[in-house]
């Protein structure tokens, strides 16, 4: 079982990726299960064609200690486990303090225990930034071995993807944790293929693949279903199929170099600036 | 004394030679010697140093423990993990008497909110609503106070709102306090957060004066095993009527009508003066510092506070409590006396008691060597003279500093700016205080914020006679052939203060230091020598 968690800035599209990705997955015969590890609790939409009606934090809430896994796992498309880990509304509680409950309980569940169900990989899509410890719960202990950072050519995504990397550093040495590439969904910045593969080459990994922009993931998004499953034959369900296909042959698998903000900048100057 | 072998510049410059060098110089600035002069600045009230292990205890303990707990009548919520209120539940020994057994009296009772996880995630103010309906309900008290612990803070649960939403709702007197145990270095914090609330939500809210021809506050006097009962006996006897005290043996409705009172006396400096500060500025209250710890002392306070009321009858009065009260006392110290002169104290406790108990000991002839403050600031070392100078650092602007303004119509000076000048001549150190040093001995090591390293040392070196400071010191002391006296909590004895509080204090010196326990802490086989052989081969 291969444990993973996309990690990126907030509003770049991890969870469309994710999810898309699990897609093409899932079509291709593996059993996953995805973790939604954000309070918003919208990780999962596109799988369960609407939102999750309980998450683990509601249903603990509500059920107390008697909580069994089929009351908080759903499944999704093409068999696909869904779950969604919830927490408080704005401005109140902990929800960094959610995630940490939440995943814990997960695991006392048995809901990663492949003697009982067959899984081939877990997804954890994490909230925009690692905003406090909670939020780095999926990198923590060897809860996810690999991480993928979603990221675009610009600048603001680049900030979060390095900041991200610092973060697997730290706990690459205790926990085990790698990269195993940045995902550039593409927001039409220029020359953004060729700085992105700069970008990961300095940080010491890959891009792992280039998702073009594409209105057809909008048009899927409003329905409720991933490219995959909405439009089967368009080729931006192709290249879901391709990241999918390229994460599962994935052999690279490093501790990133992050880098310093005077190399981002002049990343930036060298290759944005046409 | 015959005892000090080795000079204390010596001994300071051995202790911080252990430490890395960050943490000597730090420590350097914790540790004086008196030359005998006037008192030289020391570092106090500042982070302790993560590792020394440190005697003090945290934001929440000051505010809920010490200011607010010994008051019987309020019902003291704590909103946090079960931990915090159960560790601090009856712990300091502070003592109260009902009026009549059907009187309130909640100090037994443990109040917590029981915080889960749930309501970390979620947010623990629903569970607070329901806690304090349901206390409500149960015991119809005239007032709670909400404590906050520090995942309260973390989480941002907003305990003030809470307290507003269910004073309109219950009717009752409701009150939060931001008091979060990391809120400061020290407990030290939260008296200053208590004494903020106790002046914006309750002082000055009942205007009903008690019957008493001289009417005074007794601020920061918690009655631990009884001090304040000997106290208001005293009082009783001059004639003088307590309105209220601060908070040994107190109900909410003597706070609540203590502006009424027309003098303030403080024992515990550090945990009151705040209060006490602002009443002057409110309510035109003057007040000074006294010190009921120590027969001597206490004769000096009472007649401080007659000299206030320029009453000669009052005079007299006290006059002949004092004769009274001193031909008992005499008697006590002559027995004890030639058992306990020229033996040697060691004091570290509090924010004023290392303080008033070099009082007790110089009566029964013995010498404090070495003191400090667990949390106390410069100015209980230094004097109130530099207050002015004292830097204002990160940890002291995490605290409000309330802005006060003369009551519009409680504002009401109670002596003339010449006759405070007046008094002043006479002795009566309005608004003063000249803080520990000034009282010690050229000589004496003072020592803020000891770490457990320094104690070791200190009585590895000096071997004191007692050792004064808490339970958390107690039993390693004791181990090293030392009694032991916690000055926190009197361990299971007092009252200490006042006359009869000086006699007790005489006689459990006297037994504590001339037992011959302390000779027998080393098991035979560590004194005798032993028989040594060898196998014939």
């Amino acid at each position: 079982m291969r444990k993973i968690a996309i990690y990126g800035k907030g509003g770049i599209g991890k969870s469309t990726t994710t999810q898309n990705t699990v897609a093409g997955l899932v079509e291709s015969g593996k059993k996953v299960i995805v973790v939604g590890c954000d309070p918003k609790a919208d990780s999962t939409r596109l799988l369960l064609g609407g939102l999750a009606q309980k998450t683990v934090l509601d249903t603990l809430r509500e059920e107390g200690e008697d909580v069994e896994l089929d009351d908080v796992v759903k499944l999704g498309y093409g068999g696909s486990r869904c779950v969604e880990s919830g927490g408080p509304e704005p401005g109140v509680g902990c929800a960094g303090r959610g995630i940490i409950t939440s995943i814990n309980l997960l695991e006392q569940l048995g809901a990663y225990d492949e003697t009982e169900i067959e899984t081939d990989y877990v997804f954890y899509d994490v909230l925009g930034d690692v905003v406090c410890g909670g939020f780095a719960m999926p990198m923590r202990e060897g809860k996810a071995q690999e991480i993928y950072i979603v990221c675009s050519g610009e600048m603001m995504a680049m900030y979060a993807a390095n900041n991200i990397s610092k973060g697997i550093v730290k706990f690459a040495e205790a926990g085990g944790v790698r990269l195993g590439g940045l995902i550039c969904n593409s927001r039409n910045v220029d020359n953004e293929e060729n700085m992105i593969v700069e970008f990961a080459r300095r940080l010491g990994t890959q891009m792992i693949h280039f998702v073009p922009r594409d209105n057809m993931v909008q048009r899927a998004e409003i329905n409720r279903q991933t490219v995959i499953e909405f439009e089967p034959t368009h080729n931006q369900a192709n290249e879901y199929r391709a990241l999918a296909k390229k994460i599962d042959e994935n052999k690279m698998f490093v501790i990133p170099k992050p880098l310093e903000m005077e190399d981002l900048e002049s990343l930036l100057v060298e290759y944005g600036v046409e | 004394m015959g005892k000090i072998e080795i000079d204390p510049l010596r001994w300071k410059e051995e202790v911080l030679k252990k430490y890395p060098k960050k943490v000597a110089k730090k420590r350097d600035k914790g540790i004086l010697v008196h030359d005998g002069e006037m008192p030289k600045q020391i570092m106090a009230n500042v982070r302790s140093i993560p590792g020394i292990i440190t005697a003090r205890g945290c934001t929440y303990a000051g505010c809920k423990g010490v200011v607010l707990g010994p008051t019987r009548d309020i019902i003291n919520l704590v909103h946090g993990p079960i931990g915090c209120s159960f560790y601090a539940w009856l712990t300091r020994r502070n003592q109260t008497l009902p009026p009549t057994p059907e009187s309130e009296n909640f100090m037994n009772y443990c109040f917590s909110t029981d915080m889960q996880d749930s309501n970390i995630v979620f947010g623990g103010e629903l569970k607070l609503k329901q806690a304090v309906r349901e206390v409500f309900e149960i015991f119809k008290p005239k007032s709670i106070g909400i404590f906050s612990t520090c995942p309260v803070g973390l989480i941002g649960d907003d305990v003030h709102a809470v307290a507003r939403e269910m004073k309109e709702e219950l009717g009752i007197n409701i009150f939060g306090f931001s008091c979060e145990g990391y809120k400061g270095v020290s407990q030290s914090a939260g008296h200053h957060i208590a004494n903020n609330t106790l002046m914006k939500h309750v002082i000055g809210r009942n205007d009903t004066a008690p019957e008493g021809k001289y009417k005074i506050n007794m601020l920061g006097e918690y009655n631990i095993g009884g001090d304040a009962f000997e106290l208001e006996r005293i009082f009783e006897k001059c004639g003088l009527t307590l309105v209220s005290s601060f908070s040994g043996n107190s109900t909410i409705e003597q706070f609540e009508r203590a502006h009424t009172a027309d003098l303030n006396v403080i024992m515990c400096h550090r945990s009151i003066n705040y209060v006490a500060e602002m009443m002057e500025t409110k309510f035109g209250i003057p007040w000074f510092k006294v010190n009921f710890i120590g027969a001597d002392a206490s004769a000096k306070s009472l007649r401080r506070i007659a000299e206030y009321f320029e009453d000669a009858e009052l005079m007299a009065r006290v006059e002949e409590v004092i004769a009274e009260e001193m031909a008992i006392v005499k008697e006590a110290i002559e027995t004890v006396y030639p058992r306990t002169t020229g033996k040697v104290a060691m004091l570290f406790v509090g924010g004023s008691r290392a303080h008033h108990y070099q009082e007790l000991f110089s009566e029964l002839g013995m010498s404090t060597l070495s003191a400090g403050y667990e949390f106390g600031h410069r100015d209980d070392y230094e004097g109130r003279r530099v207050i002015p100078t004292i830097q204002v650092d990160a940890d002291s602007r995490n605290i409000e500093v309330l802005t006060i303004e003369a009551d519009e119509t409680r504002y009401r000076p109670r002596k003339t700016d010449e006759e405070i000048a007046a008094l002043n001549a006479k002795g009566c150190g309005f608004g003063e205080y000249d803080g520990m040093m000034a009282d010690m001995a050229k000589g004496a090591l003072i020592i803020d914020d000891i770490s457990h390293y320094e104690m070791e040392k200190l009585i590895e070196i000096y071997h004191p006679d007692i050792f004064c400071a808490g339970i958390k010191e107690k039993y390693c002391v004791q181990k090293m052939g030392i009694p032991l006296k916690q000055l926190h909590s009197y361990d299971y004895g007092g009252p200490y203060a006042g006359f009869e509080g000086a006699v007790n204090f005489y006689n459990d010196i006297d037994m504590m230091i001339n037992t011959s326990i302390w000779k027998m802490i080393k098991a035979p086989w560590q004194v005798e020598p032993v028989i040594e052989a060898e196998y014939g081969v």
